[in-house]
C-alpha cells in the first residue's frame, strides 16, 4: 500500500493519536501508526466499531487532535503546524452542529464568509447547494425548525460550499432512523461524486460504508486492518475479525458468498463492541 | 440532490509557505490577545483587591516601631481573649446557619410550586420572589425595621433588635437564591424517574425523598453554600436592624475601625471571616462542579404540571409559598411604602418624597436626595462598565478547555481567584482602599480624592457575580461549534465574534443588569469611600435613619422606595434580556 510521498490528495504515515498523555503518563492510544491514502476525488469510508479510534484519525486529519507520532500530508505538503480553519478540509458532524443564532442560509454562507466571497456571489452560490441537497428555498427558515435529517442534510451543504479539498464525514447519519439513513446516504454519495470532492467517511455501519465508498478502511484497537474496494472485502476478507466487522459468518472464506453479506440488525459496532 | 455542483474551481488555497507564515504571526496575534485577556483582569485584581485586602490584614500582623515593622502577634491574642469577638462570632455563625436552613426549607416548596407547576400568574409571582434579592441591603433594613417598629404592623411581636427579626431579613434576601437555584435545575429534571419509583409502587413521599431529592442534591447544596457567604457577610442589613445588641463578623469590622478607630482588631477580625468565608466557598465550589455535571443529566425540556390543589402533594407546597410569599416578601415592601406616605405629623401624602428634594431636617446630608440618586446612577454605570468588561474577559478565559493539565489548572486557579471578592467583606475592601490608595504603585495620584474609587470598588463586589452570570452559558457552547467553525476556515478571532459572541451575549444583559443593580445597592465599601458630596443613595439613607427627627426618617423610607423601584426596575429589564437558557445561577 505504500505509495510515493510526491501524490495527489490525502496522506497519512503512522499516525499515533494519544488522550490524556502527560510528561509522566502516556496516555492511552485511539489511533496506533494508522497509514491511509485517499487519491484526489476518491471517497474512503473508514469503518469500525465505536471506540476503535476511527474518528479520532478523523479529528486528526481535522487538525482538531495532535498527532503523537507519524504525518498528516496533502497534495505533498506536510500538514504539521497547520491550523485547522488553514487546512481547507470540510467536516461534517454526527450531529450537523449548525450554529443556532444563524438561519438555514447564513449557516451555508459562514465557510463563504470566512473566505470574503462577495455578497451576491454568496447568495447564488448558497441557493445553488441549498438545491443540490433538496432543500431549495430552506435559506430563511431558523434551524431549529428542521427535522434530524434536513439538519444534516444543511451541514452537508454548509460543509461544500468552501469547496473543500477534502471534506471528513464523522458518523454523518448515526443519529438518523434506518430509512432515512439508508435514503440519505445515497443522496450524499451523489452530490459528493457530483461535485468530485474528496471525502474520507467514519461509519461503523457496513451496508452505509459499501453505499458511499470507493473504498473501505477496516480499522480495530487503533489500527487498520484492510482497506479494499467493496467487493475484494466482501470476496477476501484478511482475517476472521474483518470478516466479522462486514457481517460475513466467521469461518472458511470459501463458505462466503460475494455480495451477500450477512445482516445483523443492529449494525456491525454492537456486535463487535 | 441530484443536479451537479461540478464546475468544481480548486479551494482557494494560499501557497504553503506562505501559509505558515501567516499562521506564525496568528499564533503571536492569539497569545497576545489571550494573554491581555488574563493580564488585564489579574492586573485589577491585584491593584484593586489583593493589594488593599493584604495590606490591610498585614496591619493584624505587625506593629510599627521605631526600628521598622516587626511581627506582632498579640494583636490576636488580645482580640481572642475578648468576650465580644467570641459573642460577634457566634452571633454571625448561628445566624447564618439558621438562616441557610430557613430558606433552604421554605425555598424548596417554592420551588416545586414555581418551576414544576404551571398556573396563571406564575411569571409575575416568579418575577416578585426575584425581587428582594436584588433589593439593596440598607432597603431591606429599612423596611424590616419600619415593621418591627412601635407602631409597625408587627410591632406587637417584639422583633425589634431581635435575632429573629435579623433572621427573618437574612430569609427575605435569600429566598430568591435557594427557588432560583434549585427551581431551574427541577424544572428540567425528567420526571419519568420519579414516575419509575411510584410504578414501582413507592407513595409520592417516598418517590420524592429517594428520586427527586437525591437528584436536586448538588443545585440544593450550591444554593445553601451561597446563601450561607451571603448571610455570613451581611452587614447593611444587621447593621440597621441588630441596634447594639446583635452584630457580624462585618459590622463588627465596620464599627471597630470607623467608632473607635481600632485598626489591629478590625485586621484580626478580617483575618476570621476570611476563614469562614473561605470554609463555605471551597463547600460552594465542590457542589457548583457537581451541579454542572448533573446539569448534562437533565433534560432541554421543561416539564411542569398543573397545579392541582385538591392533591395533598400540591396543597401544601403551595399553602407554604402562600404563606412565605405574602407575609415575607410581600408585607415587609408593602408596610416600607405604606409607611413612606405618612408624613411626620402621621397625615397620607406625598410630603417624605417632596423632602427628597432637600437636604433633609437639620441638614443633616450635604447633598439633596435626588442628587445622591444622580451620583449613584453615574457611580453604577462606570461600575457595571467595568465589572463587564473585566467579568466577561474573566468569563471568556475560564470557559476555556486547554489540552495541557498545567494550562487546566491554571484556568481553575483565575477562576477561584475572581470568586475571592465575594467572599471578603466589602467593608474590609473599602477600609484597604483607604489605607493603600493614596499612592497607588508609588504613583503620585491620590485615587482616594478623584472619585474613581467608589465606581472601582463597587466592580470588585460585582465581578463574581458577572463571571457566575455569563460562565455557565459560554460553558454551554459545545466546542464543537467552534471545531465546526474553525474547519469552514474560521480563523480564531472570528471563531470567538461569530461563536461565542452572539451566544454569550444572551447572558450579557443579565450580567450588566446584576452589575448595575449591585452597584446601585453597594452600601460596605461606599460607606467608607463616598464623600459627603459623592454619596451614593445608599449612604444617604443610612444617614437619614442615623439622624435624629421624624422627617429624616420619613425622608429615608421614601428614598428606601425609590432605590427599590430603581433596582427593581433595571433587574426586570435585565430579565427580559436573559434568553431561556438553563443552568445560570442566583
Amino acid at each position: 500500500m505504500e505509495q510515493a510521498r510526491e501524490t495527489t490528495g490525502l496522506a497519512v504515515r503512522d499516525a499515533v493519536v494519544r488522550y490524556g498523555a502527560t510528561r509522566r503518563r502516556p496516555g492511552s492510544v485511539a489511533v496506533d501508526g494508522v497509514s491511509l491514502d485517499v487519491a484526489a476525488g476518491e471517497i474512503v469510508a473508514l469503518l469500525g466499531p465505536s471506540g476503535c479510534g476511527k474518528s479520532s484519525l478523523l479529528r486528526a486529519v481535522a487538525g482538531l487532535e495532535p498527532l503523537a507520532g507519524g504525518s498528516v500530508a496533502f497534495d505533498g505538503e506536510d500538514l504539521a503546524g497547520v491550523p485547522v480553519h488553514r487546512r481547507g478540509f470540510g467536516l461534517l458532524f454526527q450531529d450537523g452542529q449548525l450554529f443556532p443564532h444563524r438561519d438555514v442560509g447564513r449557516n451555508v454562507a459562514y465557510g463563504l464568509e470566512s473566505q470574503g466571497v462577495p455578497r451576491a456571489e454568496r447568495v447564488e452560490r448558497v441557493a445553488e447547494l441549498l438545491a443540490d441537497v433538496g432543500l431549495a428555498g430552506y435559506g430563511g427558515r431558523s434551524v431549529a425548525t428542521l427535522s434530524g435529517g434536513e439538519k444534516q442534510r444543511v451541514a452537508l451543504a454548509r460543509a461544500l460550499a468552501p469547496r473543500p479539498r477534502l471534506l471528513l464525514l464523522d458518523e454523518p447519519l448515526s443519529a438518523l432512523d434506518r430509512r432515512l439513513r439508508e435514503r440519505l446516504a445515497v443522496d450524499v454519495r451523489d452530490t459528493l461524486r457530483a461535485s468530485g470532492t474528496t471525502a474520507v467517511f467514519v461509519t461503523h455501519d457496513h451496508d452505509e460504508a459499501f453505499t458511499v465508498a470507493d473504498r473501505v478502511a477496516v480499522m480495530d484497537a487503533g489500527r487498520l486492518l484492510q482497506v479494499a474496494a467493496p467487493d475484494v472485502l466482501l470476496r477476501a476478507p484478511a482475517s476472521g475479525r474483518v470478516a466479522e466487522f462486514l457481517g460475513l459468518a466467521p469461518g472458511g472464506d470459501d463458505a462466503l458468498e460475494p455480495g451477500e453479506p450477512v445482516r445483523d440488525e443492529d449494525g456491525v459496532g454492537t456486535v463487535a463492541g | 440532490m441530484t443536479r451537479a455542483t461540478a464546475r468544481a474551481t480548486p479551494h482557494p488555497v494560499s501557497r504553503p509557505a506562505s501559509r505558515a507564515a501567516r499562521w506564525r504571526t496568528d499564533r503571536w496575534g492569539a497569545w497576545l490577545g489571550w494573554g491581555a485577556a488574563v493580564v488585564l483582569p489579574l492586573g485589577f485584581l491585584a491593584v484593586f483587591f489583593a493589594w488593599p485586602v493584604v495590606s490591610l490584614v498585614l496591619q493584624g500582623f505587625f506593629t510599627e516601631t521605631p526600628a521598622g515593622r516587626v511581627l506582632d502577634l498579640s494583636g490576636f491574642a488580645e482580640v481572642l481573649s475578648q468576650d465580644r469577638t467570641w459573642r460577634i462570632v457566634g452571633q454571625t455563625l448561628a445566624q447564618a446557619v439558621t438562616g441557610t436552613v430557613l430558606s433552604v426549607l421554605l425555598g424548596l416548596p417554592g420551588a416545586y410550586v414555581l418551576y414544576r407547576c404551571r398556573f396563571p400568574g406564575r411569571t409575575v409571582v416568579r418575577g416578585l420572589v426575584t425581587v428582594p434579592f436584588v433589593l439593596p441591603s440598607v432597603v431591606v433594613g429599612v423596611a424590616f425595621r419600619a415593621l418591627f417598629a412601635p407602631g409597625g404592623m408587627l410591632g406587637w411581636a417584639g422583633l425589634e433588635e431581635s435575632f429573629a427579626g435579623i433572621v427573618l431579613a437574612l430569609v427575605f434576601f435569600n429566598y430568591a437564591v435557594v427557588v432560583r437555584t434549585v427551581g431551574g435545575m427541577w424544572e428540567r429534571l425528567d420526571p419519568r424517574a420519579e414516575q419509575a419509583a411510584r410504578a414501582l409502587g413507592a407513595t409520592p413521599w417516598r418517590a420524592f425523598r429517594t428520586v427527586t431529592l437525591p437528584a436536586l442534591g448538588p443545585a440544593i447544596a450550591s444554593a445553601a453554600a451561597v446563601v450561607f457567604l451571603f448571610c455570613a457577610t451581611a452587614f447593611g442589613v444587621v447593621l440597621v436592624l441588630g441596634g447594639l445588641r446583635y452584630g457580624t463578623i462585618e459590622t463588627e469590622i465596620w464599627i471597630r475601625t470607623t467608632q473607635f478607630l481600632d485598626l489591629r482588631s478590625a485586621a484580626v477580625l478580617s483575618v476570621l471571616q476570611l476563614v469562614v468565608v473561605a470554609g463555605a466557598l471551597v463547600v460552594s465550589s465542590r457542589a457548583r462542579t457537581r451541579r454542572e455535571r448533573a446539569l448534562h443529566l437533565t433534560s432541554d425540556r421543561v416539564s411542569a404540571h398543573r397545579l392541582r390543589l385538591r392533591a395533598g402533594a400540591d396543597l401544601v407546597p403551595a399553602l407554604v409559598t402562600l404563606v412565605v410569599v405574602a407575609g415575607l416578601l410581600v408585607l415587609p415592601m408593602a408596610g416600607l411604602v405604606t409607611r413612606s406616605l405618612r408624613t411626620a405629623d402621621g397625615a397620607w401624602g406625598l410630603g417624605n418624597y417632596v423632602a427628597l428634594g432637600t437636604t433633609g431636617g437639620r441638614n443633616a446630608l450635604t447633598v439633596t436626595v435626588w442628587e445622591a440618586l444622580g451620583n449613584s446612577l453615574r457611580t453604577a454605570t462606570w461600575a457595571a462598565t467595568i465589572a463587564v468588561v473585566v467579568g466577561g474577559l474573566v468569563a471568556l478565559v475560564v470557559s476555556r478547555r486547554p489540552r495541557r493539565p498545567a494550562m487546566r489548572r491554571a484556568v481553575g486557579v483565575l477562576d477561584a481567584a475572581f470568586m475571592l471578592p465575594l467572599g471578603v467583606s466589602a467593608v474590609t475592601v473599602g477600609f484597604g482602599f483607604l489605607i493603600t490608595l493614596d499612592r497607588p504603585l508609588g504613583l503620585d495620584v491620590d485615587l482616594r480624592t478623584s472619585g474613581a474609587l467608589v465606581p472601582i470598588a463597587q466592580a470588585v463586589v460585582a465581578i463574581p457575580l458577572v463571571v457566575r452570570t455569563m460562565l455557565p452559558v459560554l460553558r454551554a457552547i459545545d466546542p464543537r461549534l467552534r471545531e465546526a467553525a474553525a474547519t469552514l476556515g474560521a480563523a480564531p478571532g472570528r471563531v470567538l465574534r461569530s461563536v461565542d459572541g452572539p451566544l454569550g451575549a444572551r447572558s450579557l444583559g443579565l450580567a450588566i443588569g446584576f452589575a448595575f443593580a449591585v452597584s446601585l445597592g453597594e452600601f460596605g465599601a461606599t460607606s467608607f469611600l463616598a464623600r459627603p458630596e459623592t454619596a451614593t443613595l445608599p449612604v444617604v439613607i443610612y444617614r437619614l435613619i442615623g439622624r435624629p427627627g421624624a422627617e429624616n426618617y420619613g425622608m429615608a423610607l421614601a428614598a428606601s422606595v425609590v432605590l427599590a423601584v430603581l433596582t427593581a426596575t433595571v433587574m426586570m429589564v435585565a430579565e427580559r434580556l436573559r434568553g431561556d437558557r438553563p443552568g445560570g445561577e442566583f
